[in-house]
């Protein structure tokens, strides 16, 4: 019964590429499961992990996002080099405090526009964020900041525990900042399960009007859905700064595709309604080896871009046929038939 | 007398995206002539706009056409790469060992580039159609596939030396006078003008974008259709390519990133409903138009830094698409009064 649902699960077959992949990187390098690939590997995961999260919750509603990654440029520019004018010599609590309040506040921008005037939110979020850009670099004139404060600096080089690989000699660290994910996650996992914002979310993206009759305060809970993105994105840009301890304005721009398509590769249908977080951690996952392991494969870092297009196409093809398959009216009476 | 009146509000309403273009384009120019006139009215400043605005032109005539069937492309700069990394090999390998081409290279190597546009575009439309995956990730699965390949095809590099010929032809200048890039585009507008209104082609997709299920049951290969319109937009990014490799005289596979998202803007702006079935080709050109002159325009102040191009394009595209939603609810608005003094009479 348990085995029967789990392969009715799209979470089950990413799983298993997953697996296939390690195993195939494993044959060509003998790299893949060592401790220190692991851990490199996790730490790769943290930012993405994070927006996941967030692209994931709009993609659930209906929307999509691709936004985020200015509107979190945007807030860690202002909050690093306020820091700095400040000489601020603090721990992690005050940027952690800032980048989430003006996370919100632009999140709130997005929220406003696309709750209120209920426009696309591909076209609201695609003019924020170069009106996001625009203001970084135009009005605040941004350029690459090379010294980041030293509490910021220290908390993205603190390691929970350093993992050595024998053989090698490698080592490489376990960021404290995987605490974060750990924690995003858990919270959210209870929020999208357990309360009525996180079921409204698969009630608008089932659909918005029954959503509606329903009962549930649709405008309330885009608004929300959109400030905790802000917040969510802010703080993931927060630890990429912190991990580079250095500020670059520009250097997260153009990532929203990548994580939108981690979690279409996790099962998220993009018309909105279904999906789940473990499935969207899992296809984040895939897409973060794919990135990483190229290169303990023998093959050159320029096939990249081949391989993740691949991926999509294929990912994304497999779980649509699905669903032709599922609304065949052919089949849909075969399944009657044999209950 | 009543129907005249409704007809005239219908008819202005209809064109309220077109008569705001104007209006904006018009704020700009006369702002232009009062604050830089001899810099911006001049042959030299019209001729450099007119070279530079066909390379995203045609990428947005494209999602355009996408658009109005309810899809998106968001792999143009992807196809325009990959066919103008293609065509400038093409060239180099047709090239005589000092560098001068043979008369059939140029037409050769475009018709090539475009071929490879219209594959890549029907790739798109199979994978729409046929596999039924949803068009914005169909087609973002395709860029990173096409920017991929582009970027193996050139092993990251930039492709140069190409025969200078190309350039000199596709960039140059037909009677002295007209840019060859504003050809191309002016002749890419009429064709595809000429299929969305004058052929059953057109008539076809709008159904299509207004209502896919409708469509089906009307008799329409929808399938087909999808696959055509992705791969006109698959050879208008092509062309976009081609004018890109004679402009910068290289290509690469990361030129003209920005242009995806600037494309859509374009298209938005110019009035073309991201749900499909609505938007006209009139429209796309003027914003295509008053985006460049705004761009041109702002470069025209020094004191003005470019960046502040996005916040601005932002900027307009928010705002338009928020008078949009005042202008579309008053017109519901109206109608249900309408229909309410009708039931009381």
């Amino acid at each position: 019964m348990l085995v029967k649902k789990l392969m009715r699960q799209n979470e089950t077959y990413i799983f298993f590429v997953i697996v296939l992949l390690a195993f195939v990187i494993q044959a060509r390098s003998g790299q893949f499961f060592t401790p220190n690939n692991i851990v490199d590997l996790a730490s790769a995961l943290v930012v993405p992990g994070l927006m996941a999260i967030g692209a994931f919750m709009v993609i659930i509603s209906g929307g999509i996002d691709v936004s985020f990654p200015a509107l979190a440029s945007l807030s860690i520019y202002i909050t690093t080099s306020t820091l700095l004018d400040m000489n601020y010599q603090g721990g992690m609590l005050l940027p952690i405090v800032m980048v989430c309040v003006l996370g919100a506040l632009f999140g709130a921008v997005n929220g406003f526009l696309i709750a209120q005037f209920n426009l696309p939110p591909l076209i609201v979020t695609l003019g924020m964020s170069s009106v996001f850009r625009g203001f970084m670099q135009g009005a605040l004139n941004s350029r690459q900041l090379a010294t980041i404060p030293e509490g910021m600096s220290s908390f993205g080089t603190s390691a929970l525990f350093v993992a050595q690989n024998r053989t090698s000699g490698l080592s490489s660290r376990m960021p404290v900042s995987f605490l974060i994910l750990i924690v995003v996650l858990i919270i959210i996992f209870f929020v999208l399960k357990y309360t009525m914002f996180g079921r409204g979310l698969y009630a608008i993206g089932g659909n918005e009007t029954s959503a509606r009759r329903a009962g549930f305060n649709v405008w309330k809970i885009k608004f929300l859905l959109y400030v905790i993105v802000g917040v969510i994105a802010s703080l993931a840009g927060l630890i990429r700064v912190c991990m580079m301890t250095q500020c670059h304005p520009t250097n997260m721009l153009g990532m929203e595709m990548m994580i939108i398509a981690g979690v279409v590769l996790g099962g998220t249908a993009i018309t909105g309604g279904t999906g789940s977080l473990t499935g969207c951690m899992f296809g984040t996952i895939l897409i973060v080896m794919v990135q990483n392991s190229l290169i303990l494969m023998g093959i050159p870092t320029f096939w990249q871009g081949v391989f993740l297009g691949m991926l999509i196409i294929i990912g994304t093809g497999i779980s649509a046929y699905q669903v032709v398959r599922a609304n065949d009216p052919a089949r849909k009476n075969l399944g009657r038939a044999r209950l | 007398m009543k129907q005249n009146n409704r007809g005239l509000w219908s008819f202005l309403n209809r064109d309220v995206y077109l008569t705001r273009l104007v209006g904006l384009m018009i704020i700009w120019l006369i702002f232009m002539a009062i604050f830089r006139f001899d810099r911006f009215y001049t042959p030299i400043s019209f001729q450099t706009m007119a070279a530079q605005f066909p390379e995203f032109g045609l990428m947005s005539l494209g999602i355009m056409l996408c658009m109005i069937t309810g899809g998106i492309d968001l792999s143009v700069v992807g196809v325009a790469n990959f066919a103008s990394i293609s065509s400038a090999l093409l060239l180099k390998e047709m090239a005589y060992e000092n560098g001068v081409l043979p008369v059939y290279a140029i037409p050769a190597a475009m018709i090539f580039g475009m071929i490879v546009g219209g594959l890549a575009g029907a790739m798109n439309g199979v994978l729409i159609s046929k596999v039924k995956i949803p068009p914005i990730l169909a087609t973002l699965g395709s860029l990173e596939l096409f920017t991929g390949i582009a970027i193996v095809l050139t092993r990251g590099k930039a492709v140069s030396d190409i025969p200078i010929r190309y350039a000199e032809t596709i960039a140059g200048r037909l009677f002295g006078v007209i840019p060859m890039q504003l050809v191309f585009f002016v002749l890419m507008a009429v064709i595809l003008q000429f299929l969305l209104t004058r052929t059953t082609y057109g008539t076809k997709i709008y159904m299509l974008g207004t209502n896919i299920t409708a469509a089906k049951f009307s008799g329409l290969n929808t399938d087909l259709l999808l696959i055509k319109t992705y791969m006109l937009s698959g050879i208008c990014a092509a062309m976009g390519g081609l004018i890109m490799l004679a402009n910068y005289n290289s290509a690469r596979a990361d030129y003209g990133t920005v242009y995806t998202l600037q494309c859509i803007l374009i298209v938005v702006l110019g009035g073309v409903n991201p749900a499909g079935g609505k938007g006209r080709l009139g429209g796309v050109v003027l914003a295509i138009c008053v985006l460049q002159m705004l761009s041109s325009g702002l470069n025209r102040f020094p004191q003005i830094s470019s960046f502040y191009i996005p916040l601005i394009w932002g900027g307009v595209l928010i705002l338009v698409m928020v008078l949009n939603y005042f202008t579309e609810n008053k017109k519901i608005r109206e109608s249900s009064n309408d229909s309410n003094t009708k039931k009381s009479a």
